[in-house]
């Protein structure tokens, strides 16, 4: 019963970092933007324009609702309603640092440390695309379908070089789908990143295209399709399809530090728990960790204003025709590297 | 830990998100104005009036590359459970693989040489 509770507190808290986060991702996009073309970005409510997202927030709800004549009134509800759960629901698998201890017991800072772990996050992050789908299916809008095939299309094509990126982690590791198992094998500098660099390569583009962005965002690319599969969309609904997004990408950041930089594990940890009380050095890998994810979420910014995007049968042709067959060609050489020197 | 506690925790992380979207939708449903025009819930078209329906046809392609999907991604599920027992089977599962992933390529030259993945014709 005791861990019942435990992990329900977990959940919680999750999801409340993972909307904190994705609410000054809204913030942080703007400021590296403004940084990056020489602006200065949102600096009036608050300190450094620090309660900029919750004005949004505030101001989302207070929007009027809109929806259209010629719409799916009920689909029209359900595509942001779908694409915010699975986006909440993605981070229940990842383990968030070393085990914390009350009384004696310890509590493992996983929601759910299930041994299909990576398959649940692929699975999960697959009925997103339903909720694109639906969503710009249902507003009978010519902009909104356009972004919404482009959409998921785009998603279910760079899946298969993603799972096939994931597989090569697999051989190394032991083979256990479990996230945890996965972070542990890498102890110290042990990372993945070292062993797969063309398998990380990889799984980085998979993941901005999953995620929808530059230079993959063609879904909703502005200049062309208005707002794409959210062009109809307005108040609260906007904001789940818009808040989700940045949800995914918090998640991918923590997905790609865990496969390939080691989780939250950082040289000198074993020191530190043989010698630090097991709850302060659980805080510290917690630390580890999301240094590692604000890093990838920095990237994801970084690269948004770097490089433009794009053209559709680019994208097309970078996903089938060079990362999928890498990706398998780097499955094959990592297996057959590890038949064949026997490690 | 047992399986059951594992899922009944995703089971909770689901009800929270649950409840967070259901929230959501109809807390901005009450807060919101409503003054609604015949243009306000027009199909937005750039300004101009719209023209026509959207469900309309579009490129085959997109249903192709659905199905292509479908094809490779269960290639791919067909692969997890190798790749996890892979330890164990050594050579020999090394080398079924190989045939496995011989015969996916064969047919992944055939749909590039048919031009199914070509957008720009």
């Amino acid at each position: 019963m005791e861990i019942i509770l435990f992990k329900a507190i977990l959940v919680l808290v999750l999801f409340l970092i993972s909307l904190g986060i994705a609410a000054y991702s809204t913030y942080a996009e703007r400021k590296v933007a403004a940084f990056l073309q020489d602006r200065i970005g949102p600096d009036r409510a608050g300190p450094f324009g620090l309660l900029q997202p919750i004005a949004d927030g505030v101001k989302m709800f207070l929007k009027e609702e809109i929806i259209p004549n010629h719409s799916n009134r009920w689909l029209f509800i359900l595509g942001p309603c779908i694409f915010m759960l699975t986006a909440l629901m993605t981070s229940a698998v990842i383990p968030w640092g070393m085990p914390l201890e009350f009384n004696g017991t310890k509590y493992a800072l996983q929601v759910a440390d299930i041994n299909i772990g990576i398959l649940y996050i692929m699975g999960v992050l697959s009925v997103g695309v339903y909720g694109i789908m639906i969503g710009g299916w249902a507003s009978n809008n010519k902009y909104a379908l356009l972004g919404a095939i482009r959409g998921s299309s785009q998603m279910i094509s760079y899946e298969l070089a993603m799972g096939m990126s994931i597989i090569s982690i697999l051989l190394i590791s032991d083979g256990s789908l479990s996230l945890s198992h996965i972070v542990e094998s890498q102890k110290g500098m042990n990372w993945n990143v070292f062993y797969q660099p063309l398998g990380f390569l990889i799984f980085l583009i998979c993941a901005f295209a999953e995620a929808n962005r530059t230079p993959f965002d063609l879904p909703e690319s502005e200049s062309e399709l208005i707002g794409g599969y959210h062009t109809e969309y307005s108040s609260m609904k906007l904001g789940l399809f818009l808040f989700a997004e940045y949800i995914n990408m918090f998640i991918s950041s923590t997905v790609i530090s865990c496969l390939y930089f080691g989780g939250y594990q950082f040289p000198g940890l074993e020191y530190l728990s043989a010698h630090l009380p097991a709850n302060l050095v659980s805080v510290i890998s917690i630390g580890a960790l999301f240094t590692k994810v604000f890093f990838f979420i920095f990237f994801f910014m970084w690269v948004r204003w770097t490089i433009p995007r794009f053209r559709y049968d680019q994208l097309m042709r970078l996903g089938w025709q060079v990362l999928l067959p890498l990706s398998i060609a780097n499955m094959l050489i990592t297996g057959g590297v590890i038949t064949f020197f026997n490690l | 830990m047992s399986i059951t506690t594992e899922y009944s925790a995703i089971f909770i992380q689901f009800l929270v998100a649950l409840g967070f979207v259901v929230t959501t939708m109809i807390v901005s449903h009450l807060a919101g104005p409503r003054r609604k025009t015949s243009d306000k819930l027009e199909v937005f078209e750039c300004g101009i009036e719209s023209e026509g329906n959207a469900r309309t046809p579009f490129s085959v392609r997109y249903f192709m590359t659905a199905i292509l999907f479908v094809l490779f991604d269960v290639e791919v599920v067909f692969m997890y459970p190798w790749a996890v027992n892979f330890k164990q089977l050594g050579n020999v599962g090394f080398i079924e693989m190989l045939i496995f992933v011989g015969t996916l390529l064969i047919g992944f030259l055939y749909i590039i040489k048919k031009g199914a993945l070509q957008w720009e014709k």
